[in-house]
């Protein structure tokens, strides 16, 4: 595709955040996911925020049926979403309305003006059109009539208005491809395979991208269009990938490495179900999935999966967690090894499924009847689902423990480029079964891990009774006995602590020593990150620590935490990492906490560290 | 996977192993554990039934795993020289589940009792009996929990007097055979504690069924719910008050068996031969293999003391178990697409190379 006939002038931006919102039903998240692709496969650094309503299809045109999607692209390193769009796309007043107080003066606004009709405003409470009473001064304003000129692309194809209108987001799709100088090529190919048996859809959906984007080539509306660079990542071959696929990838790549097959209970959950579409696609790798009745048999089916000599898995998110934690108990009781996925989402209870938080940290810590420690780990973007995921899998078969893997729904859904790892450069997952007769006990223990042997149904000589009362030391027979039971607790413990030793240290971004240390878990590691540099290039002392690992944590946390001044703990929830860090370390970290269903913006981390460097209180 | 990591199938039996096998009897099906249940409980004889009827299904004993939930039953596979796993309340269906699905090569039994099975793992038993997983599910029903001390169970009868419920239950009780055919079950089966003989024919017939088996065994608490089933099932009633049902045999029943069920309309009727003209081709014959449910339902309905009472396999036909259709699955998705290669999976969609 030749860009201009129109000879244009063109910029070069170091990045562009656009957010497309629409109806539910308009299709802005497939929008969103083309426009990614496009930008990876293009070069750039990219890095997604899909926000989506829980409700399948709320009425059309309500403000509780938007559906956005923010994609940054860049060619830099970025490590976030953006905080703020530089263009909105608003395919309808209520897009506008729930959407504009986050477009920065000065942005631009696209608009599907067709869409903005006395109805629609009605619908969301705008008593005059926004598009024609000057409220939308502060932005540039391309009022576009998208419905009507698609409409206009498409005549003559044997199709219902209404499949017509479906075809309008590749119209705005075609439209941004022209202004930031993007090839339609990849999404072409795209339409072509998705709609093989639909002749008519497939063409339908071309002509509206191409007309998009003729339409940004003829009209006289814009006078720029835009470049943003390839970006300069690490050598190596990539694929854009979101945290959920990341997962899987990860745990199949486990299981082969270890010579185990997955077997993967699970009940469907937002934002969790994702994870078992895509591994219910990959039989022929021996993973057998199990759409179970319930959480519970969800687990239990992976623990009777696990005790035969498999991988066992489950995932959920926080509702599913609380279902599963007296198996959970029993998992660890019998020691045998088991991932537990927590995506989580924003609760208590139902809460806002779609949305994302980290407050399940202390559930998955703490959350079961008596002292019953478990491993955690937590990815902290969307490409290190992958390491993490088999990560968890190797610490389940190592120690023969259940192991929760902490992800969030802004990991889950989020995407950013991926480098691929070469197979033979993943960690070798060895792990054997006990065989051997002579001196079998169930409960004698590796001196070293202190994981107990996996002596699986089949094996002859080794018939033995497991289950959930308490174990005698190196018998396993049932026992009552005081002395032995502190023993046994203790054992339990020493077990997961003893993990420590076998994970990577913790490593400060920044200066060794100094004023602040900003320490974060999970998926704020992007906004961290972000901030933390900026701070940095402004010449203050300040570093950044990420935890991968909860549940033991690095041997060398409180090194860490006792070399910097002050320690800031951002979370996506109301201070739970703070609490086990104030607890373990007896160190007086400051919490800064929003549980808005969001990521963390860059600028509130920066605000927050800001005054924590001033030694002011935060609100 | 490797040998070592499923262990041995049947047909991978050493020839020691298989040696071993045709030399099977009870006592190696004993464990070491001493059995702690109250003296002159039901649950001693079906232990002794279960051991009794173990080498008879051509497994190893490696080969065997017993999987229960909590209460008194959950305790057998303690005293099962095989492989055991004594779970939590109600879920043992869903580890058998798990394990049957990727272990097809094992022979998985499940030890419940009515308040395990019907009560807190109700969900569980009606999922794993719908899907067919290979799995023996014995239901030791006592109509009382037991282990917790005396409290109404899902099968206590209306109005029982226990110590959660001084005024009597309140809650209608449900019948085990009929919530197994429900959830379409392709073996159902009932017997008694102290019919050894009888416990022993039916646990046979259970074990070499292929598909999810369900028996409901009487069982008598002597602590908690003394003589729960006497009513019927002692040695001085038993042929006039119980009903042993054999498939192709009509209905009959009564120490001199001149009585039998016929139908009228859509209702079982007790009748007596010789007697209004009734003769014995009035009388209903058993057929456990019939596709359609209708028969065993009303089977399962029957109960003293208006009728007598039907012990016996009352269903048993035959569909693709789960762990069948899941190997299937698997086995097609290798066929089409062959075994699964890492490399390519990584790689897989649009990828791009960063110089």
């Amino acid at each position: 595709m030749t860009t201009a006939e129109r000879k244009l002038p063109t910029q070069d931006l170091e990045r562009v955040t656009i957010r497309f919102a629409g109806d539910s039903g308009d299709g802005m998240q497939l929008t969103g996911t083309q426009f990614t692709r496009t930008a990876a496969v293009f070069g750039n650094d990219v890095s997604t925020l899909p926000d989506f309503p829980a409700e399948i299809r709320a009425p059309a045109g309500s403000l509780p049926g938007v559906s956005g999607f923010q994609i940054s692209f860049s060619s830099l390193d970025i490590h976030t979403p953006g905080d703020q769009p530089d263009v909105l796309v608003a395919m309808n007043p209520a897009a506008l309305k729930s959407n504009l107080d986050d477009l920065p003066a000065g942005g631009a606004l696209i608009v599907n003006e067709d869409a903005f009709t006395k109805t629609n405003l009605n619908k969301v409470g705008y008593a005059e059109n926004p598009l024609t009473d000057g409220s939308l001064k502060p932005y540039t304003v391309f009022a576009i009539p998208i419905s009507t000129l698609n409409a206009r692309a498409l005549e003559g194809l044997e199709m219902s208005n209404k499949q017509v209108d479906l075809t309008k987001n590749f119209f705005a799709l075609g439209l941004m491809f022209w202004l930031y100088e993007r090839t339609m090529d990849p999404t072409l190919r795209w339409i072509d395979d998705k709609f093989k048996a639909k002749q008519v859809i497939a063409e339908a959906n071309k002509r509206a991208l191409k007309a998009g984007y003729a339409f940004g080539e003829t009209t006289e509306m814009f006078h720029t269009h835009y470049r943003v660079a390839p970006a300069h990542l690490p050598a190596g071959h990539y694929r854009n990938i979101t945290g959920n696929e990341a997962t899987a990838l990860g745990f199949v790549a486990a299981s082969t490495k270890a010579g185990r097959p997955i077997f993967y209970g699970s009940y469907p959950i937002t934002p969790a179900s994702d994870i078992l579409h895509q591994l219910s696609g990959y039989k022929n790798f021996g993973v057998r999935t199990f759409q179970a009745e319930d959480e519970i048999a969800a687990i239990g089916s992976a623990i009777g999966a696990s005790y035969g000599g498999a991988l066992g898995m489950t995932a959920s998110s926080g509702p599913g967690i609380a279902l599963k934690s007296e198996a959970l108990g029993l998992a660890i009781m019998v020691e045998l090894p088991l991932v537990v996925i927590d995506v989580q989402r924003a609760g208590p209870s139902t809460g806002m499924p779609t949305k994302t938080e980290q407050a399940d940290l202390l559930q998955v810590m703490f959350g079961r009847n008596s002292d019953s420690p478990v491993a955690v780990v937590a990815p902290s973007t969307p490409a290190d689902c992958f390491e993490m995921a088999v990560e968890a899998a190797r610490i389940a078969l190592k120690y023969m423990t259940p192991v929760v893997y902490l992800s969030d729904a802004f990991l889950a859904t989020g995407a950013e480029p991926w480098r691929i790892p070469s197979v033979d450069s993943l960690p070798e997952i060895g792990v054997q079964n006990r065989v051997e007769r002579e001196g079998f006990h169930p409960y004698d223990r590796d001196p070293t891990t202190l994981a107990r042997p996996w002596a699986v149904p089949g094996t002859a000589g080794l018939e033995h009774r497991i289950g959930g009362l308490e174990k005698a030391d190196i018998t396993g027979n049932v026992s009552y006995d005081p002395d032995n039971h502190h023993r046994m607790q203790m054992l339990r413990q020493a077990k997961i602590a003893g993990i420590a030793d076998d994970i990577p240290e913790l490593v400060a971004s920044g200066p060794e020593r100094g004023e602040l240390l900003v320490l974060g878990w999970g998926s704020t590691y992007g906004s961290i990150r972000s901030a933390v540099e900026r701070l940095q290039s402004d010449g203050r002392s300040i570093a950044h620590a990420h935890l991968r690992y909860l549940n033991p944590f690095p041997r060398n946390l409180g090194d860490v935490l006792r070399r910097y001044d002050r320690v800031l703990i951002p979370e996506i929830n109301l201070g739970q990492l703070s609490m086990l860090i104030r607890a373990r370390f007896l160190v007086d970290a400051i919490g800064y906490n929003r549980v808005r269903g969001k990521p963390f913006r860059i600028s509130e981390i920066v605000s927050a560290a800001e005054a924590a460097l001033n030694g002011e209180t935060l609100q | 996977m490797t040998e070592s990591a499923t262990g041995n199938g049947k047909a991978g039996l050493s020839a020691e192993n298989q040696a071993v096998l045709t030399q099977l009897t009870r006592k190696d099906f004993v464990s070491d554990q001493e059995v702690r249940w109250c003296p002159g409980c039901g649950d001693y004889s079906i232990l002794a039934q279960t051991q009794k009827v173990m080498p008879d299904f051509g497994f190893a004993r490696e080969n065997i795993v017993f999987i229960s939930g909590i209460g008194c039953s959950g305790r057998l596979p303690y005293y099962m020289n095989a492989y055991g796993f004594h779970t939590i309340h109600g879920r043992a269906p869903t580890l058998a589940t798990g394990l049957k699905a990727s272990r097809p090569d094992l022979m998985v039994w499940v030890i419940t009792g009515d308040g395990d099975a019907l009560s807190i793992g109700g969900n569980h038993l009606l999922h794993s009996l719908r899907r067919n997983v290979d799995i023996k599910l014995v239901m030791f029903n006592n109509r009382i929990y037991g282990l917790t001390k005396g409290q109404a169970s899902p099968t206590s009868e209306l109005g029982k007097r226990t110590k959660s419920t001084p005024d009597g239950t309140i809650d209608h009780p449900i019948m085990p055979l009929s919530v197994a055919l429900a959830a379409e079950a392709t073996f159902v089966a009932r017997s008694v504690d102290t019919h050894t003989e009888h416990l022993q024919q039916t646990l046979e017939q259970a074990g070499r069924h292929k598909g999810s088996a369900f028996i409901e065994v009487l069982q008598n608490c002597n602590i908690f719910n003394d003589g729960a089933w006497r009513s019927f099932t002692d040695r001085e009633v038993r042929e006039d008050r119980m009903l042993t049902l054999e498939h192709g045999k009509p209905m009959l029943f009564g120490k001199d068996r001149d009585q039998g069920l016929r139908l009228r309309g859509l209702h079982p009727e007790v009748v007596r031969i010789g007697e209004n003209g009734v003769t014995e081709a009035d009388i209903l014959v058993h057929d456990q293999h019939a596709e359609d449910p209708y028969l065993a339902f009303m089977l399962s309905r029957i109960f003293a003391p208006d009728f007598p009472v039907p012990v016996g396999v009352i269903r048993d036909v035959q569909r693709p178990t789960h762990d069948e259709l899941m190997t299937a699955q698997l086995e097609a998705a290798i066929a089409q697409r062959g075994p699964g290669d890492l490399g390519r999976l990584l790689n897989e969609g649009e990828t791009w190379t960063v110089e």
